[in-house]
């Protein structure tokens, strides 16, 4: 019997088939830990009697949530995390580089077949490039730190076959919102998403991590992409057989099996406070919004920067809009200059910021109070996300997200 | 016994405790903090051996520990829902909290109702009447016997 991509890289790892549900330990290839929780990993790891990490230069350090600090007590956090760092000789340490998730495969840390950890529950991101990657805390983070393995039950899959061409203005964040919406929030809980079809083939790498680093927001444990030529460019790597093979096998065991066709996506939000409230910008238009925030390891990367502008170009923000653009990571923040992208958004009136988590994580640059309304093309609009519990934040695409800063109220783009 | 405090569903990690608290040093100072934005007294109101009961998908979000934990500082002798999100249902094992599926409970019992639970025998006992729990795999009911994934480590 056929494997899907998930059984594959579980094959792989362990040296012997196995089958869904069932419990095994893997050997992990990367670990990721970042700012806020190194304080926990750092005293659990000691707690836990290790005096060496089990492979040093499999652990990787970003420091991103709290990047530049904004409260003194911030700053505790990279004193314990350099320490940590200098004691157990780890290399691999980014300390305002971006956001975790956009450097671990920008930086080269991943690869397709990978298994991968992280202390951020949108580690689910690398499945853009074929990893298994998935969000842990910090206890396990620990461990896995001194023994290099972690246990886990093989998920079922959900199979997602999107084939055609998209409409104009619909991008890849707006087919995530529309398969958040029709799962529900715990519709794929303990599963693992594999998408397949000419439309994610045709995707760019960059579009394809939007929609695995969200599949958290249906509980998925990981959301897989088939390696494919545009994975081997974008991880500077020639594809081996075996990564080739990283393909769900017609003959594979699926759970569900669900279709779309691209040119019936329309684009969408997520309505206040969760992200299976998920609507046609359509049947929103003309609410009234406060601020709108382009960004966030789901929508902070060169492309989407580069929609926004598309919208935004020679025209205004209204006046009594804040637009606020985080680019995700350094690199990107570097090309968006290069190319004229952060021209064009500075001269529409944005607010550019350094690369960070920024506001998605509520601590920074941007926070709303009661009865404000946000547009945001991050992952979680969940009650309190960004600043008071009565403010209402609705997820969308970096087009819709542009086309809404223009008007001040919510548009369609 | 202990008395119920009852959530509804995707109560999100946000929820249990935001993110401004989960850079706090310690525990113990953001535990009075728990399930703030539902309920502002919960960390006040709530004793050792009360319940938390809630609906489906809880936990889900982030993969702060501190979830859990907070609610195991306070006292909290299990949580018990239709279903759990995978990232906290790990972690409370991990950090020995229980978590116990039951799919009947919540449509059953109201919030200050007396429980007990009675896990080797997975059923929960509330107004004279079980109800039936799902068991937890061997594998994470051995973790959490022991009281989570560092004592057990200890015993390995």
């Amino acid at each position: 019997m056929g494997l899907t991509i998930i059984e594959k890289i579980v094959r792989n790892n362990i040296g012997k088939e196995v089958r869904p549900g069932e419990i095994v330990t893997v050997n992990v290839d990367r670990v990721m830990i970042h700012d806020i929780f190194i304080p926990f990993v750092a005293s659990k790891f000691e707690e836990m009697g290790f005096t060496k990490i089990w492979d040093p230069d499999k652990a990787v350090l970003i420091y991103d949530h709290l990047v530049p600090a904004s409260q003194v007590d911030d700053t505790r956090h990279f004193r314990i995390g350099n320490e940590f760092v200098e004691k157990y000789d780890m290399k691999n340490i980014h300390r305002s580089d971006g956001i975790c998730h956009q450097l671990m495969t920008e930086a080269g840390y991943v690869k397709p077949g990978n298994i991968v950890f992280g202390t951020d529950s949108h580690t689910t991101t690398y499945g853009c490039v074929g990893a298994f990657s998935s969000g842990i805390g910090y206890t396990e983070m620990a461990s896995i730190l001194g023994t290099g393995t972690l246990w886990i039950r093989v998920p079922e899959t959900i199979k997602v076959n999107i084939t055609g061409k998209l409409p104009e203005n619909v991008m890849a964040k707006d087919i995530i919102l529309k398969l958040i919406g029709d799962l529900g929030a715990d519709g794929a809980t303990y599963k693992a998403l594999e998408f397949t079809g000419d439309t994610v083939e045709n995707m760019t790498v960059a579009s394809r991590m939007c929609m695995s680093n969200m599949a958290i927001e249906a509980g998925a444990k990981c959301a897989l992409f088939s390696p494919d030529e545009k994975t081997a460019e974008y991880c500077g790597i020639t594809l081996t057989e075996k990564e080739q093979d990283l393909v769900g096998d017609a003959d594979a065991q699926y759970c569900r099996v669900i279709e779309y066709k691209a040119e019936e996506f329309v684009p969408v939000m997520a309505c206040p406070s969760n992200v299976d409230n998920v609507k046609p910008v359509t049947e929103l238009v003309g609410k009234n919004i406060d601020q709108v925030f382009i960004g966030s390891c789901t929508n902070g990367r060169l492309e989407d920067l580069m929609a926004a502008a598309e919208i935004l170009k020679g025209k205004q923000v209204a006046p009594f809009v804040k637009l606020i653009v985080t680019p995700a990571s350094r690199k990107i923040y570097q090309e968006a200059t290069k190319n004229g992208t952060l021209a064009v958004l500075a001269e529409a009136g944005a607010i550019i910021t350094h690369p960070s988590c920024g506001l998605c994580c509520g601590r920074t640059g941007g926070i709303l109070t009661d009865g404000e309304t946000v547009i945001a093309t991050n992952n979680r609009n969940f009650l309190g996300r960004m600043g008071t519990s009565k403010v209402n934040i609705y997820l969308a695409s970096p087009k819709t997200a542009a086309a809404c800063a223009i008007e001040g109220k919510i548009v369609a783009p | 016994m202990g008395k119920i405090f009852k959530f509804g569903q995707d109560v999100d990690t946000d929820q249990i405790i935001a993110s401004q608290y989960i850079i706090y040093p310690t525990i113990d100072e953001m535990k009075v903090h728990t399930f703030e934005s539902l309920d502002t007294d919960f960390a006040s109101k709530v004793q050792p051996g009360d319940y938390v009961v809630a609906s489906e998908n809880f936990g889900c979000g982030s993969s702060r520990e501190q979830a859990p934990t907070v609610l195991k500082a306070l006292g909290v002798k299990a949580v018990i829902a239709k279903s759990f999100a995978r990232i906290f249902y790990r972690n409370a094992i991990n950090i020995g909290l229980p978590v116990i599926v039951c799919k009947e409970l919540y449509d059953n019992v109201n919030a200050g109702d007396e429980m007990e639970l009675f896990m080797q025998e997975g059923v929960v006992r509330v107004n004279e009447k079980e109800y039936a729990c799902t068991k937890l795999p061997e594998y994470m009911q051995g973790i959490l016997d022991q009281g989570g994934l560092i004592a057990s480590l200890d015993r390995d």
